[in-house]
């Protein structure tokens, strides 16, 4: 069970700023998917060989990077080059 | 009070493409965004796709540093969020790193050898490089340039082994040389070791300092930190647990308001790439000469003296040159002069030792084996061939700088009246010899050599000196 | 929620964007137009992935699937509508509006490939290309009456899908027939060494409707509480075709059903939290007010810019994988999915494929589902294969109510052949 707070918590977390108005209902909700994930506790590990595919590389052969002209074409701003980005507060 | 320090080091590799794509890496001399693709721009969509050359590069280290390679490696995503970040996570490596439990030995501040401890060797990309534009404490907004990111990594965790900041210093710069002859790095790139250090004086709390970005650096900033924290402990205060920056050009530390230690960066296995089996892989790796080994040969196949050996080997273009010119038919000549002289020349001149041309550096050696030119006659042939060369002129020979400066070994007889003309103007001085001061010769030495003008042989000069006062009272 | 007047000749808001297509091009798609979802990377085509953050966003590449057809001749119809970033199974968590269903408009189409199967339904296009992370291809198709196939995990570039759940999800064909899906098959699942999970193995369609002596595995957790007794009778009729063409069933049960659906969900969201962490407004797409610091600014972003649904599974994932959680959620599902595919590699030793419903109802009503994790719970039937990686195929079994019903048949690892096969079988005798 989360309480409104630690639902708060977790936005911080994820960089979200969650709307005020709903935080109730949707903790609600929030916790009644988490009681549902509760069946996981069941689960038994049982134990075997990790099977899988191993050690996917390429040769180190330079491919074409995209002409800076497309690059700034993606952001709103760009100057002399670089990609404008709100401050970071240090 | 016992100074505790461990090191992470990271290191760019030096391979031709990126971590996770192709894009080149040669990008320092570039306009920004030039060097960028879907893949390390994080656009959406785009996926990783492992460098084979960077895994071989970070085995090679692993080896050379004595490791054990886990029977499983696996990349990790490193959840947090910064402008310079595309993907808002950084792949790197998390609880199945590449390698750990290995070591590398430095000469310690006793002079003896140490060893310290390596807990682990992984991989990671770098982020985008961040310019913040507007003043220090006010910026106004940020410029990116994602040239840099995804440039792959080695990160080297020593354990907390260093007991000083001199120490540190001498383990990075082992390190770096040791980076070099495996072929995987370049200290000429600007940025590409960046250090994070962890000190603590004994018992107290463990201080983080991020953003050390030169061998210096490490020095002032361990130093300033330690002065920190002893007048802390002076004033009855703990010491905080915490992570600080260094700030280069003031040479100091200051708290991190951005409470780094408080990320959970939510550690799971990068599901777009597959794990690593290399254990064999890396056993089969056979590592270049490594500067201990260097040294060793050296000493045995030159006849290089341990400290020589130690400055020459302790730069890999430095050794390689040294190589190159010790056929001169007298490697250690060729030694003393590498070592004593010529890297004090370049040095000076902030000059690579790449622009210093060896077939002339060759001549000059078999100038001064046979004796033809003295020593200062050998350090003037030597600055012009320099200077020369720094002007992107090629340099005359050797032969014909001595030539043309006059700089030849003049014969014995030759300086006849200069010896005559030394002893009857400094009598005071040929008396002092006399009585027993050897210092005395130094200073008709001297007057000897100005008078000469470098082109006699000072211990020639002292000869005749005293043949010509005769010998008498404590030979100097 | 931008509400969309639907154009006269997209009424059922199938697309987000259309496309002048010049045909002209050579191949095996020649002259075909091919719808394609939005979160499938198109050069100079705006791609949203149905959400606002990415208004805007025009990529500068194509996904590797998009070249494959391309590059036979095929024409890009457009960029059809779906849930915002795959989650959803109705297509209503769109910013761009809820896409009807062309069999009933007052329906959901289902999702969240729900734009591309309306596109085909409603004979806009032949074919689309979908992407199936939990039954996103599979569900609506049985909702709107087509094929739609999920191919095995590996056997389709995920290179230019803009990625939900990177371990589950994969690109596939939907159409009216198996033939049109197996030829669209064809063409995307040329290997592409940029997709470190993508496995080289050539796909080489087998389309002989020949299933005599074929086993097929019936689980009883398929035909279980919460399974529409009307559909399931739909299905266990259309197997029973299966049976008089020479095909026999073999009884058996699968116990992981039991947690399944929850090692789904904390996987995806988990995955989902870490994958959408890149909508920050500093390289493409919606961005803030510059004068903002940057974590002020990516706050407000994503909050603006992601609807309800997705935020909710963000935080899901993050805490799924927040510190001290991640042995309790994250671990747990990675054993059962283990579980899962250790009981259909059981369950395969003895049959060659295994058949059931693909959803647990009909479509439902638009506005009908409120609650998130009933909505959830519908996915319960298709999720197995996603959590296993083996190839999933649905095709149209009859109706109830009027409402299309999906059979579903999942085969072995790389046999997405052998499925196309079965389908096969079954659309000719039931035709």
């Amino acid at each position: 069970m989360v309480s409104p707070d630690d639902v708060e918590k977790i936005a911080n977390l994820a960089d979200i700023r969650l709307p005020g108005d709903r935080l109730g209902e949707f903790t609600r909700e929030f916790n009644a998917i988490l009681e549902y994930f509760d069946i996981l506790d069941t689960v038994r590990e049982e134990a075997g060989e990790r099977r899988g595919v191993f050690n996917v590389m390429r040769e180190d052969e330079i491919t074409p990077s995209l002409p800076q002209g497309e690059v700034l074409a993606l952001p709103r701003d760009s100057e002399e080059g670089f990609i404008k980005a709100p401050r970071v507060m240090e | 009070m016992t100074v505790i320090i461990g090191l992470e080091i990271h290191c760019q590799l030096t391979t031709k493409t990126k971590l996770f794509c192709g894009c080149s890496t040669d990008y320092r001399n570039d306009p920004p965004n030039t060097h960028t693709c879907p893949t390390c721009l994080g656009l959406p969509g785009a996926l990783p796709c492992l460098n084979r050359s960077a895994v071989e590069y970070a085995l090679r280290v692993a080896k050379a540093l004595n490791c054990t390679v886990l029977e499983e490696a696996e990349f990790a995503r490193k959840n947090y969020f910064y402008p310079d970040l595309p993907k808002g996570f950084q792949i790197t490596m998390y609880d199945r790193p590449l390698a750990v439990d290995g070591h590398l030995e430095i000469e310690g501040d006793d002079g003896t050898e140490k060893r310290i401890r390596i807990t682990r060797v992984h991989m990671e990309e770098d982020p985008g490089r961040l310019v913040h534009v507007g003043s220090g404490d006010r910026p106004r907004y940020s410029l990116v340039d994602y040239n840099r990111s995804g440039i792959p990594l080695i990160e080297i965790v020593t354990d907390p082994d260093l007991r000083s900041p001199k120490e540190a210093r001498r383990f990075i710069n082992t390190m770096r040389t040791t980076l070099e002859y495996l072929g995987v790095f370049d200290g000429d790139r600007e940025g590409g070791l960046r250090v994070d250090a962890n000190i603590s004086m004994e018992g107290g709390s463990r201080v983080e300092v991020k953003n050390i970005s030169s061998y210096k650096g490490v020095e002032k900033a361990l130093t300033f930190e330690i002065t920190r924290q002893r007048n802390v402990i002076r004033r009855g205060l703990t010491v905080e647990r915490e992570t600080r920056h260094f700030l280069e050009a003031r040479g100091v530390t200051t708290s991190a308001r951005s409470k780094e230690e408080e990320h959970d960066y939510r550690y799971f296995p990068e599901p777009d790439l597959r794990p690593l089996r290399v254990r064999e892989w890396c056993d089969a790796i056979v590592l270049p000469e490594l500067p201990a080994a260097r040294r060793v040969r050296f000493a045995e196949t030159f006849g290089v003296s341990p400290p020589h050996a130690r400055t020459l080997c302790g730069d890999l273009k430095l050794a390689d040159f040294f190589e190159e010119v010790a056929v001169c038919g007298d490697p250690v000549l060729a030694a003393t002069w590498v070592a004593d002289t010529l890297l004090g020349e370049i040095y000076y001149r902030d000059m690579e030792i790449a622009r210093v041309p060896a077939r002339h550096f060759v001549e000059l050696l078999d100038l001064l084996r046979k004796k033809e030119i003295t020593d200062k006659g050998g350090v003037e042939v030597l600055r012009t061939i320099l200077d020369q060369s720094a002007k992107g002129e090629v340099p005359e020979n050797p032969a014909a700088i001595v030539a043309r400066l006059n700089l030849g070994k003049a014969a014995g007889d030759a300086f006849g009246p200069v010896i005559r003309e030394v002893v009857e103007a400094c009598p005071a001085a040929v008396q002092d010899f006399r009585n027993g001061k050897p210092e005395a010769l130094n200073y008709l030495v001297g007057q000897a050599m100005k008078r000469t003008r470098g082109r006699a042989d000072p211990k020639e000069l002292a000869r005749m000196i005293r043949e010509a006062i005769g010998e008498t009272g404590v030979t100097g | 929620m931008k509400a969309r007047v639907p154009a006269p000749e997209d009424p059922f808001n199938a697309f987000i964007t259309r496309c002048e297509g010049k045909p002209g091009g050579k191949g095996r798609l020649a002259g075909i137009m091919v719808a394609v979802k939005d979160n499938i990377s198109t050069r100079g085509i705006p791609t949203s992935c149905g959400s606002r953050i990415l208004e805007g966003y025009t990529p500068p590449y194509n996904a590797h699937a998009v070249d494959l057809i391309l590059g036979e001749g095929a024409v890009i119809a457009g960029k059809t509508n779906m849930d915002e970033f795959g989650m959803g199974s109705s297509t209503e968590n769109s910013a761009f509006g809820p896409t009807k269903n062309p069999v009933d408009p007052s329906r959901v189409p289902g999702g969240s490939s729900g734009g591309s199967a309306a596109a085909v339904a409603a004979g806009m296009v032949p074919m689309a290309l979908g992407s199936d992370t939990g039954g996103s291809i599979r569900c609506p198709a049985a909702f709107c009456g087509i094929v739609g196939l999920k191919p095995s995990y590996g056997r389709v570039s995920r290179y230019g899908l803009v990625a939900y759940a990177n371990s589950l999800e994969q690109i596939g064909p939907l159409a009216k027939t198996v033939t049109d899906v197996s030829l669209l098959m064809g063409v995307i699942s040329r290997y592409d060494p940029r997709d470190s999970t993508m496995q080289n193995r050539p796909f080489t369609p087998r389309l002989n409707g020949e299933v005599k002596g074929l086993r097929i595995g019936v689980p009883a957790e398929f035909f279980g509480a919460g399974v529409d007794p009307a559909v399931g009778e739909k299905v266990r009729a259309a197997i029973g075709l299966l049976e008089g063409l020479g095909a026999s069933v073999v009884p058996c049960s699968m116990p992981s059903m039991a947690y399944a659906l929850a090692a789904y969900y904390v996987t995806c969201t988990s995955e989902a939290s870490s994958n959408l962490a890149r909508f920050d407004g500093v390289r493409y797409g919606a961005s803030d007010d510059i004068r903002k610091s940057w974590h002020e600014a990516f706050r407000e972003i994503r909050a603006k810019g992601f609807g309800e649904e997705v935020r909710r599974r963000i935080l899901l994932g993050t805490f799924a994988l927040s510190a001290g959680y991640y042995g309790k959620y994250y671990a747990k599902a990675q054993a059962a999915r283990r579980n899962v595919s250790e009981d259909f590699a059981r369950i395969f030793r003895d049959v060659d494929v295994i058949a059931g419903p693909t959803m647990p109802t009909v479509a439902f009503r638009i506005g009908e589902k409120t609650d998130p994790l009933s909505m959830y719970l519908s996915d319960i039937l298709t999720v197995p294969a996603n959590l296993a990686g083996i190839p999933a195929i649905s095709v149209p079994c009859g109706k109830v109510s009027g409402l299309p019903v999906g059979l579903q048949i999942m085969g072995k690892p790389f046999e997405d052949e052998r499925i196309l096969d079965v389908a096969y079988a079954y659309e000719q005798e039931a035709a």
